[in-house]
């Protein structure tokens, strides 16, 4: 009974969501054309201009944002505004600055003084019109129409999401609860019948349980079967109180909050960032090492604000509240720590470490290389660290237990190609074993003293 | 040969009847877990509340409760630099070549810093002169954290800022410029071309600024001597290895004889090659280390030596040179005989604080013209001024001194007339020491400026004339810090930094166009080849014609005083410790713990006297049952001054009529109460002469040593040593005196390393470490025991652990006795007895049968873990946790260790260690491991062991496996050489070499070929992965 009105209000908001679909992507697409045309009226082509300014201008100059460079929105009308300086200047200026500066043009000089006497790298290559479709970019910036339109599906979809949710919710509901009335109805069914029975004076089941012993006394005068069971539980419960002891000190799964919600999907996954860029010391030594922070201002000093997944944030994303600007606060987590002035765009020298909570502890008895396992054997982050590329919070994916360790020195073939190391020891020792691929077992990879000492 | 010899190592086990001996020899562990005790007082066991019962509750519920929190892991910080240093990346070691010049030890050495934490000495192979790094440089990395270092500077005992005490400082020595007051610099010796620059421009600023340098244990004797004869205030290089024959006067140049450094060249002639080697005759009053190695050892009174020395130079002068005995003339006709036979390969130095005898001694090196012996490149490591120094005082207390600036010194504690200082020093108006930790001399200044350690700072050293090193930080700063000459440059008021001055000084006057860069990389530096010029010249004048002439009536002189030397009563030789020096690093606990190579004491300083003088006197050493040894006290006067209680030793080969105290302890001032150990030889110091008169007497009392000479012995399985003779070594096959014992199998006698119980693994393939140690190169200095101690945190136990036999080194050196000469000797004196009495009557000769402890030979032989094939530990082993790697190292898994102790008690060298208590992060062991400060020393590639564990010698699997993973790295073949241990690296005698017996081409692999080679114990059939190399001496007289 109560399914009905939910079944109609739920196809009612599909059909709405569908409906605000239409009508909010219909009228930004269209705006994308007219914005288009408007561009090419303008000599230039603010689409062009996009892929140029992303690939050429991007990592030292925003739009709208004092960078390493000044911002650019409406530079070209500013400039003739302000400074009367027309798209010729600029031409000379994009394809080759230092010059400028050298030759005493006073507008050049004064950028360069202003912005930390960092000259603006030369762009001979930039033709004319490359620069005529940046400009058109900075001018009138393409409105971010997918941005837009995955706003509005964001809306809908969540709303969808949010349905789809409920409807689980309730699919599950109804069937305890048809599951419960069967229940019900099963008890009323036998209670009627058994009255029925009483009043038919049938009693026929009572008999049948007097007659032989109840089933438990049979069980307990068998003294065989009682040794058996007990012996069956006692190796039952021994196996899963080993499997639960075993457990204890191994933090499979670790994932704790960190100081700085630091997301290796988007770094590792979304933007394909190779792990040793960042843990550059697993190459050559014990420790893969956490990144220092200037390692992070090596990016993130251009990038300040999170502006989305290129396909658009997933469900789960937003359900755990991360949003674009939870991430950008996050980056200003990282400038407070290094002591990064964005407006400034300086070190004020007030930096402040960030103390990570450590996922994976090894205990201090146990030596382990990265460097031997990443730069010689060649074993991928992944083998030990799991889909790093996919983890929204780092945990620890494998057991790090030595049995762990072993099994995996046991299978693995030692990579010997191209190292002279290797060359004398295993051209013996694969014909003393009869092997034409060594394991690390077999190279002396299970003895106690090479990880204990 | 080795079979007919008694070797000793206390003089206790000499008496067959001594119980305490036998049963040390059969019992390692001499303390007992007291379950009788506590099992036998049935009243306390009867009327406890406590039954088992409730004991069983209250261990379940702990099993439980500790179960239960250890469930959840606790949370580990991780907190990465915020800007990385360019040079560190985490987990690699980064190494800096830098120098030590502390007034007492120069040597240019490596440090190896983890994470920008100094955590380790080693030997810098680049430098050519001054001597590789011992045990107390080895040691000086931990005096960097020590927790009782001055954190800042004071004035008259407060806490105040740098820039009020420089400024206090300038305007308190401007005023006093130009005054009728002078201002006092002393300071230690520095040897440091821009430090005296800078005290040159200091003088010249400010006109009453006088340099006076001291050096606690004072060289002023042969200083002066050398600058009489050569003009110039600095001490004479020798190079043993040059030298084929060795005549030594009391001179330890194998520790710190003049600055010491000689060790590794003497080590080098030792060694016979092609059926030589050098021949070292020591004539000396203490027992000392160069004795202990020498070919023919003369127990002398030290006024004997001079006479021997005066007689010596009129032999081989053709000069008669009269005197008041004639009973050494036996022994100086020999001498002589030997010394002209080697002619210019021969080579005397000798340790005597006199004039006479230093001045003598260059005449006759000069007179032999012996290649060992170099006066045109002197070495500068000692400059300190007696006469300067006693000027200085007198001026003092005469209130003629306005300000006395120290640093590097501590006058107040070193010198014997400390009382004079310290009157003098209440008349000066401005005292400042510069000192690192608080002590006696900074107890008594104005103003005390915390000055950082040698590697917080900049410098630069000129060791010997023509050999630059530099000094350069390795860490900043630890504390509010100033080193002494960034203070003066302040004075001076210049901008500079000292490391910008000294880049000057060199670029203007020592680089003469070479890099920078290069040099301080390097370390060191060799002056150019203008230097070398002047020193022929120099030398040219200086030897030839005029020089000598005008020296030969002065030398006359200094012999005829020489030989009229008068000695009565006892002789007292002062000396310093291989562990302890001056007592600079008397803080140290690794250098506290450090056993005296000669008589295995550790914690003390004490009298060491003869057998002979001790049984006079009513002194004596006893062993007690808990394997610790027990001495008298002594009170010992010399001119009026005394120390009244000082523990004896009683020490074989000590020559009789003569004592001996080592300097360096007794300090009271700025150290944890388990650091003040000794008594303060230096009030002794008279004059600044190591030779005294003294007056001994016994006074009450039993004093408790720390000694451990009879601990780890071998079960009674007998002597390890083997020996031989060079004639024998030359003449004879190998068999006969290096016989590999042979065992019975089927009734028939075969060698026993051809029996073998066990089959065995194939080693052929990879790596298989062996190490090679050569009791002939071996000195016993101990650099390796400490280098040991730092690289695998090994931990300190203390005074009373060490007395219980506890103490945790994983190498010891063991030190022999042994009496072969004398017994010889005895038996055909026996052999020739005559009837009861008369001239050859056994009544009266048995009484005159040489005491075996009077003049022994002694060897030094380093047992670490022997990493035997078939070791018998490992079989006992009742966890598997100690097991064989295919590696040949014995590995040894502490985590899986229970405890049992099994494996030591079948371990036939005794080198496996307990540990007792949890010695970190534990405040009743107070020493470095339970502050963090101290921590920072810890290895971090190296488990710091728990309680309950045993723990051994891993032959540096970390650093094996440090250089396998490298080459794999790399992609390369490991060169020899690239496999190092601690030891092996720290020894820079070539004692100990470590390498790949499966590189075919290695030196370890020829050193096994060796005749000399013997395996310790080989009749047991353990298979070690360390041998020896038989010791070799040249008794060979001219």
């Amino acid at each position: 009974m109560k399914k009905v009105p939910y079944r109609n209000q739920f196809s009612k908001i599909l059909g709405l969501t569908l409906i605000a679909f239409l009508f909010y992507t219909v009228p930004a697409t269209a705006q994308d054309d007219a914005s288009g045309e408007v561009a090419a009226a303008d000599a230039g082509d603010a689409k062009k201009g996009k892929a140029l300014f992303n690939q050429n201008c991007a990592a030292c100059h925003a739009l709208n944002r004092k960078m390493t460079g000044p911002a650019l929105a409406n530079v070209e009308a500013r400039l003739s505004e302000e400074e009367g300086l027309d798209k010729e200047w600029l031409y000379s200026w994009i394809k080759n600055s230092p010059g400028m500066i050298k030759s005493g043009d006073p507008y050049a000089n004064k950028v360069y003084a202003e912005y930390n006497q960092a000259a603006m790298t030369a762009f001979p290559t930039l033709t004319n019109e490359d620069i005529d479709n940046i400009l058109a970019y900075t001018a009138a910036p393409p409105p971010a129409a997918p941005a837009a339109a995955a706003g509005a599906s964001d809306g809908a979809s969540g709303t969808a999401a949010q349905a789809g949710g409920v409807s689980n919710e309730i699919i599950l509901g109804a069937l305890v609860l048809v599951f419960g009335l069967l229940v019900v109805m099963l008890l009323l069914v036998n209670k009627t019948l058994q009255r029925i029975a009483q009043a038919n004076g049938v009693i026929v089941e009572k008999e049948k349980a007097e007659k032989g012993l109840p089933l438990w006394k049979a069980f307990a005068k068998n003294q065989f079967l009682v040794l058996v069971t007990a012996i069956l539980l006692l190796l039952g419960s021994a196996y899963f109180a080993y499997g639960w002891m075993m457990q204890v000190g191994v933090d499979q799964g670790y994932a704790p909050i960190q100081p700085i919600h630091y997301s290796h999907k988007i770094h590792a996954g979304d933007n394909k960032i190779e792990c040793k860029y960042c843990h550059s010391s697993a190459r050559v030594s014990k420790h893969s090492g956490i990144p220092s922070l200037n390692v992070c201002m090596n990016c993130h000093k251009s990038i300040y604000e999170y502006t989305g997944n290129p396909e658009g944030p997933s469900q789960e994303d937003l359900e755990n509240g991360y949003t674009n600007e939870f991430y950008t606060g996050e980056i200003k987590k990282l400038y407070k720590a290094v002591g990064w002035d964005e407006t400034n765009q300086k070190y004020t020298g007030e930096s402040q470490p960030v103390e990570w909570v450590r996922i994976h502890n090894l205990p201090d008895f146990a030596y382990f290389n990265h460097s031997q396992h990443v730069s010689v054997a060649g074993v991928e982050c992944q083998t030990c660290h799991g889909p790093v590329e996919e983890m929204e919070i780092m945990y620890q994916y494998s057991s790090l237990t030595m049995g762990w360790c072993i099994d995996c020195h046991r299978e693995t073939n030692v990579k010997v190609e191209g190292n002279e190391y290797y060359e004398k020891i295993h051209a013996e020792l694969s014909k003393k074993y009869g092997v034409d691929n060594l394991t690390a077992a077999q190279l002396g990879g299970l003895e106690c003293g090479k990880c204990h000492y | 040969m080795a079979s007919n010899k008694k070797y000793w190592k206390n003089e206790a086990e000499l008496n067959p009847d001594d119980s305490i001996v036998e049963a040390l020899k059969q019992n390692e562990f001499v303390e007992q877990i007291p379950v009788d005790e506590f099992l036998g007082d049935k009243e306390t066991l009867a009327t406890t509340n406590t039954n088992r019962r409730d004991f069983l509750k209250y261990v379940g519920f702990s099993t439980a409760a500790a179960s239960l929190a250890a469930c959840e892991g606790p949370v580990t910080k991780s907190i990465p630099y915020v800007v990385l240093p360019e040079n560190i990346v985490p987990g690699v070691a980064n190494y800096y070549a830098t120098t030590i010049a502390n007034g007492f030890d120069f040597a240019s050495i490596l440090i190896k810093t983890r994470e920008g934490r100094p955590i380790k000495v080693e030997n810098n192979t680049l430098a050519k002169v001054g001597g590789a790094a011992n045990a107390r440089i080895q040691a000086s990395v931990l005096s960097l954290y020590d927790s009782t270092r001055l954190q800042g500077p004071m004035a008259n005992g407060e806490a105040v800022e740098w820039n009020v005490l420089t400024a206090t400082l300038k305007s308190k020595l401007g005023a006093l410029n130009g005054s009728s007051k002078k201002i006092a610099l002393l300071t230690q010796t520095y040897a440091s071309p821009s430090t005296d620059r800078l005290i040159a421009e200091l003088q010249a600023s400010n006109g009453n600024i006088e340099h006076i340098v001291y050096d606690a244990i004072s060289e002023d004797a042969a200083l002066t001597a050398f600058e009489a004869r050569y003009g110039e205030r600095a001490l004479a290089d020798y190079d043993f290895e040059k030298a084929e024959l060795i005549v030594s006067f009391g001179a330890d140049f194998i520790a710190d004889w003049q600055g010491g450094g000689y060790d590794a060249g003497y080590s080098r002639g030792r060694v016979p090659k092609k059926g030589k080697m050098s021949r070292h005759v020591q004539l000396e009053a203490n027992m000392s280390l160069t004795g202990a190695n020498a070919d023919k050892r003369i127990p002398l009174k030290p006024s004997a030596q001079k006479i021997v020395l005066a007689k010596l130079y009129g032999k081989l002068n053709g000069t008669n040179v009269g005197g008041n005995t004639s009973e050494y003339d036996a022994a100086v006709d020999s001498l002589a005989a030997e010394i002209k036979k080697a002619g210019s390969n021969a080579v005397v130095v000798t340790g005597l604080d006199d004039v006479n005898a230093q001045a003598v001694v260059l005449a006759i090196n000069e007179m032999l013209s012996s290649k060992a012996f170099d006066a045109t490149a002197p070495k500068y490591i000692r400059q300190g001024s007696v006469k300067a120094l006693n000027s200085l005082i007198s001026d003092m207390k005469s209130g003629r001194v306005g300000a006395l600036i120290m640093d590097g010194v501590n006058p107040l504690y070193s010198l014997p007339n400390a009382a004079d200082f310290k009157e003098g020093l209440e008349k000066v108006d401005l005292s400042v020491a510069f000192t690192s930790n608080w002590n006696e001399t900074a107890e008594a200044v104005q103003y005390v400026a915390a000055s950082n350690h040698y590697l917080e700072s900049w410098g630069d050293i000129e060791i010997k004339k023509g050999h630059y090193s530099l000094m350069q930080p390795t860490i900043k700063e630890l504390f509010d810090t100033k080193q002494f000459q960034s203070v003066l440059l302040e004075l001076l008021g210049s901008e500079q930094t000292y490391y910008e001055y000294i880049k000057e000084t060199w670029s203007s006057s020592i680089l003469n166009g070479a890099n920078w860069n290069q040099a301080l990389q390097d370390g060191v530096f060799i002056g150019n080849g203008e230097v070398a010029d002047n020193d022929e010249s120099q030398s040219n004048t200086l030897i030839g014609g005029d020089a000598v002439v005008s020296n030969t009536s002065s030398i006359s002189t200094a012999v005829r005083s020489l030989a009229n030397t008068t000695g009565d009563g006892m002789e007292l030789t002062l000396y310093s410790k291989v562990g302890m020096g001056d007592g600079q690093q008397a803080s140290n606990p690794w250098l506290q713990e450090f056993p005296d190579p000669i008589t295995r004491v550790s914690w003390d300083n004490y009298v060491t006297i003869s057998k002979a003088d001790a049984v006079e006197l009513g002194v004596e050493n006893v062993n007690v049952a808990n394997g610790g040894m027990d001495g008298n006290y002594v009170k010992l006067t010399v001119n009026g001054v005394s120390l009244d209680k000082v523990p004896v030793v009683v020490q074989p080969g000590q020559a009789k009529g003569t004592v001996g105290l080592s300097f360096g302890y007794g300090k009271t001032v700025g150290l944890k109460e388990e650091m003040k150990t000794g008594v303060n030889a230096f009030a002794l110091y008279d004059g600044f002469n190591a030779h005294q008169t003294v007056s001994v007497e016994k006074v009450a009392g039993n004093h408790e040593f720390a000694c451990i000479q009879l601990h780890k012995t071998l079960m009674g399985r007998g002597d390890i040593i083997k020996e031989t003779t060079l004639e024998i070594f030359n003449t004879k096959d190998h068999a006969e005196w290096n016989e590999v014992p042979v065992v019975s199998l089927d009734h028939q006698e075969v060698p026993a390393t051809s029996v073998d119980l066990w089959d065995s693994f194939d080693r052929t393939i990879g790596h298989h470490f062996n190490m090679s140690i050569d009791l002939n190169a071996c000195t016993g200095c101990g650099s390796c025991v400490i280098a040991c101690h730092a690289e695998n945190n090994v931990p300190v136990v203390g005074k009373a652990e060490v007395r219980k036999s506890r103490d945790m080194h994983w190498l010891r050196i063991d030190r022999y006795y042994s009496s072969e000469e004398t017994f010889e000797q005895d038996n055909i004196k026996k052999d020739e007895f005559d009837g009861l009495s008369g001239e050859n009557g056994s009544l009266g000769g048995f009484g005159e049968l040489e005491d075996p402890s009077a003049n022994p030979q002694v060897a030094f032989q380093p047992v670490m873990c022997q990493h035997c094939n078939h070791a018998p530990c490992e079989t006992v082993c009742p966890v598997a946790a100690t097991s064989h790697g295919r590696q040949g190292q014995n590995q040894m898994a502490y985590n899986r260790c229970v405890g049992t102790r099994y494996c030591a008690n079948n371990c036939p060298y005794k080198v496996r260690r307990f540990n007792w208590f949890l010695y970190n992060n534990n405040d009743e062991f107070d020493f470095h491991m339970n502050n963090d400060l101290g921590k920072m020393v810890l290895n971090p590639d190296v488990n710091v062991r728990s309680r309950g564990v045993i723990e051994k010698c891993s032959m540096c699997i970390q650093k094996t496996q440090k250089t396998i993973l490298d080459a794999k790295r790399d992609g390369r073949v490991i060169k020899d050489g690239e496999f190092q241990t601690a030891c092996s690296s720290a020894c820079s005698n070539g004692a100990i070499v470590f390498g790949d017996i499966n590189d075919k081409e290695s030196k370890v692999a020829e050193l096994k070929e060796s005749d000399r080679m013997y395996h310790l114990l080989e009749h047991i059939g353990t298979q070690p992965n360390v041998f020896y190399h038989v010791k070799v001496r040249n008794t060979n007289e001219a």
